[in-house]
């Protein structure tokens, strides 16, 4: 058995303990808005938080998350207040398809979080790692820079 | 002429369509009316309360006053079923608030007629007052095609302008007529507002929802009053997407994201070289493994069906396959591109060539020319990489199969699930979900084909997920093409013979042509099979002829001594849309401005899906690299239904075309795709993404598509602008593969 703590719940699941955390989150807690992109970690879209650290969770074995805290997208908003980083995707109408927009988000709230007020280098640099196949990252970067300067809505 | 209300296929009962005409004896279908416990099986359910009314096809207003649109396209990230509910509700004079979107089920009433009449019709020119009568008829054909297809950029031009638009406008119309005979005054005193009826003499009011019983008894008109541009309250404004919300938070449901109770998932693996099959299977160790339940070989793919995704990708790791041998075993991409080029030879040699476009008598003035430039482009095959990679789940009841993907093609994907399965149609259901990407490649029924097989065989419901090894190795791909050129310059250097011979001549049909003004014009084609699957790709043949007729005029410009913008524009005076977008583009970019050594800018200029574009791009090249620091872009769509919707979907178009020109490149040996995952087949990155500048021309002309049209011209400016900076012509895509270092030495 292995004990998660995931959006501040806590869960038991006995699995492998070599499954990656993706695969425990999707189809044994029933979360789906973490994605499945590629299993190398080489797209972000299955970046959630362990520890509040991003983390690519198609390549982290669960044993890993034993007794850690995980976040992902579903866990971020407060009730129906979405999270600032959530409504500046809003304001600045980024997502296409949408597909990696939670993993795109979670890497966002942990850039802002380090770094509240995060130049362009370092968007590129914390950024970098999160593929989006509809072009959304001219959006992803004024984004960034809305939820920084606090104007959420 | 047949009666109103006939039609051919006899499923549809009179009481749910009211047809507004008949044409070459089938119905012409302008709006139709369903009512509460029409037969209508797929229909039905759509309207299930007491007192809701399903207007028309494409429009639902329910007693409470929502609007909910019932879009026939898919959502792919493109923001198509925004704008079409955008548009119905203009039409209709709803409320924003109170708009829902639902998407069609995968009916054959939903087909998509449009796309269908451009297969069919190609780039006939139809008189305006005809229009509906061939929509009308091409309904029909397409319903018989089974397209129901999101592609093309379809949705606005055709769907939106034709069906939403008329849709709510009749929906109004009847709205208002049945107040008026309620009230008891002249349906022209009255008007639609925000979702209510309006009586200005008497200060009277009421929610539409109220008229909506009356207004499903009355017959729709066939030609309802559209507005005119001053009127609009939602087209041409950017309205916030309606998909937007869901899609921060997780809630958003994609295909991948399907919850069948009792599925169980599986993994595949496909014969690497396309053609081969199963020969022979080793799958003793596979079925051992913890969670399996079973190991399916489907001819020319084996798959395992697990308790979960990880399990069932183990366990494929451990079966061995030996596939068939096929003639392509041994062919690699030289081999394919060497019997291209051994194939347009040919056709010369032989005189066969097929002509695409003949204008003047290019070859004559080619041989009197004093000055020829000839040139040869190629680009290679090209995978879409949706994010999401292709998946499927389905589940089989007592004959009948149940399917949730997403698709961009729910219609086409219920025939050929279908017949693959030789099921009859009705006997498949699909549910369409948010696509992770669609760009194409989810027009195509490979991957839910597959998830049925397995569900079937497998006896329990099964979700079928490639890894993105499998995405990247099971495309159906960009196809590969080689263009050649030859063109006759003039003592000024003007062109007056171009001639262009390329390899396999696919969609949209005037994708090779250019709009400049050459007296004397040959384009020509040779058929070059390959074993390589391919399709749409996004835009289609755009992408690759943009790149290659839009190198090539850099390329005349600069054997004539001329300014490459300039060039261009000599040769647009009866082309004055391309023009101004063309001026538009070089003003914004500031095209006279000097740059730095080691930059410069290049530009391009492609209409395609009835959008001009014309891209302007700024580069760096540094130590043997490509930088792309900043894209103008300038459209004319006509008439653009979300500004902000058209901008984003420019943007996307850019990059999309970015990765193309900079990376893209699916290479085969041994028959089999190299490329597998995102480290050998790059995606641009957002520290790889330049600072992009949409400017919209709104010229009144017809209104064009978004989708595609971003992409087409974005390589050439990016090579043109390349050429500038480094005086290297880049010939074959995409650059990376070229050394700049060695270049410039």
């Amino acid at each position: 058995m292995i004990t998660l703590t995931i959006n501040d719940a806590s869960q038991q699941v006995d699995v492998d303990p070599a499954t990656p955390l993706l695969w425990v989150i999707r189809e044994n807690l029933g979360l789906t808005g973490t994605k499945f992109g590629c299993g190398i970690a080489q797209c972000g879209a299955c970046t959630v938080h362990l520890n509040d650290k991003p983390i690519r969770s198609c390549v982290t074995p669960v044993s890993a998350a034993d007794g850690a805290r995980i976040t992902t997208i579903e866990g971020l908003a407060d009730g129906a207040d979405l999270h600032p980083v959530q409504q500046a995707w809003i304001a600045e109408q980024v997502p296409q398809c949408g597909y990696c927009q939670s993993g795109q988000i979670m890497s966002a709230v942990a850039l802002l979080r380090d770094n509240p007020a995060p130049d362009d280098d370092a968007i590129d640099q914390a950024m970098r790692g999160n593929l989006c196949r509809c072009g959304t990252y001219p959006r992803i970067r004024r984004a960034i820079h809305r939820a920084a300067d606090g104007r959420h809505g | 002429m047949d009666k109103p209300g006939t039609t051919r296929k006899g499923k549809w009962s009179r009481r749910a369509f009211i047809t507004a005409g008949t044409v070459a004896g089938g119905a012409l279908l302008v709006g139709v009316v369903i009512r509460r416990g029409d037969p209508t099986p797929d229909l039905a359910p759509l309207v299930t309360e007491e007192g809701e009314y399903l207007l028309d096809a494409w429009v639902k207003l329910g007693s409470d006053n929502s609007v909910t649109a019932i879009v026939p396209h898919s959502e792919m990230g493109q923001g198509a079923q925004s704008a079409l509910a955008q548009m119905l509700a203009d039409e209709l004079d709803a409320h924003w608030d109170d708009v829902r979107i639902l998407e069609a089920p995968a009916e054959d009433g939903y087909a998509n007629y449009a796309l269908a009449k451009g297969f069919l019709v190609g780039g006939l020119q139809i008189p305006r007052v005809l229009v509906p009568t061939v929509d009308g008829a091409m309904l029909q054909i397409s319903d018989m095609m089974h397209l129901q297809i999101t592609g093309g950029s379809m949705s606005v031009r055709t769907t939106g302008v034709h069906g939403m638009r008329v849709a709510g406008a009749a929906a109004r119309e009847l709205l208002l007529t049945a107040a008026a005979g309620h009230w008891q005054v002249p349906r022209a005193e009255l008007a639609g507002r925000d979702g209510f009826v309006v009586h200005a003499a008497s200060g009277r009011r009421a929610p539409y929802g109220e008229f909506a019983a009356a207004a499903g008894a009355l017959e729709p008109s066939p030609t309802p009053a559209l507005k005119r541009p001053e009127a609009f309250t939602l087209m041409g404004h950017s309205v916030p997407r309606l998909d937007i919300p869901e899609k921060v938070t997780g809630a958003a449901r994609f295909g991948m994201d399907a919850r069948v109770d009792g599925m169980k998932y599986a993994a595949i693996r496909r014969a690497p070289v396309f053609g081969a099959r199963i020969d022979s299977l080793d799958d003793g160790a596979a079925r051992a493994m913890p969670g399996v339940h079973g190991v399916i070989g489907l001819d020319n793919a084996v798959a395992v069906v697990a308790d979960g995704y990880w399990q069932a990708e183990q366990a494929l790791a451990k079966v061995a396959v030996r596939w068939t041998s096929t003639a392509a075993d041994t062919l690699d991409s030289a081999a394919l591109f060497a019997g291209f080029e051994r194939d347009l030879d040919a056709a010369v040699a032989n005189g066969d060539e097929q002509t695409d476009l003949s204008r003047g008598d290019a070859r004559g003035a080619l041989e009197r020319a004093e000055r020829v430039v000839t040139a040869s482009y190629r680009v290679p095959y090209l995978a879409h990489a949706c994010m999401e990679p292709m998946t499927a789940t389905a589940r089989f009841t007592d004959g009948a199969c149940e399917l949730w993907t997403s698709t961009q093609n729910p219609l086409g994907f219920k025939h050929a699930v279908a017949e693959a399965l030789e099921l009859d149609a009705d006997r498949v259901t699909v549910h369409n979900a948010y696509m992770g990407g669609g760009f194409g490649r989810r027009s195509n029924p490979d991957y839910a084909i597959q998830a049925a097989q397995l569900a079937r065989a497998a006896g329990m419901p099964v979700q079928l997920i490639w890894s993105r090894e499998e995405d990247i190795r099971q495309d159906h791909y960009r196809p590969a093409v080689v263009s050649r050129f030859k063109a006759a310059l003039d003592a000024e250097g003007r062109p007056v013979a171009w001639e262009n011979q390329f390899v396999d001549k696919h969609e949209p049909a005037e994708a090779p042509y250019i709009p400049y003004a050459i007296a004397n014009q040959y384009v020509h084609y040779a058929d070059s099979p390959t074993h390589v699957p391919f399709g749409p790709w996004r835009s289609v043949d755009h992408s690759q002829h943009g790149f290659f007729t839009e190198s090539f005029i850099d390329e005349l410009a600069h054997a004539a001594g001329r300014d490459p913008y300039d060039y261009r524009r000599s040769l647009l005076a009866d082309a004055p849309r391309h023009r101004a977008v063309l001026d538009l583009a070089a003003d914004k970019a500031g095209w006279t401005q000097p740059l730095a050594a080691g930059r410069g800018r290049g530009i391009a200029l492609q209409a395609s899906f009835g959008t001009i574009v014309a891209q302007v791009a700024e580069v760096t090249v540094r130590n043997g690299r490509v930088r792309v620091d900043r894209v103008v872009c300038a459209a004319d769509p006509g008439f653009a239904v979300s500004p902000d919707g058209f901008t984003a979907q420019m943007e996307s178009g850019i990059i999309y075309g970015l990765t193309a020109a900079l990376f893209g490149e699916i290479e085969l040996q041994d028959g089999a795709v190299v490329q597998s995952n995102f480290h050998d087949y790059p995606i641009l990155r957002l520290d790889e993404s330049p600072l992009i500048e949409t400017y919209i021309v709104e010229s009144a002309g017809p209104w064009g598509g978004a989708g595609e049209p971003g992409t087409p011209a974005i390589a050439a400016a990016v090579a043109n602008a390349v050429f500038a900076a480094t005086g290297t012509r880049i010939r074959e895509l995409p650059l990376g593969r070229h050394d700049f270092d060695q270049a410039q030495a």
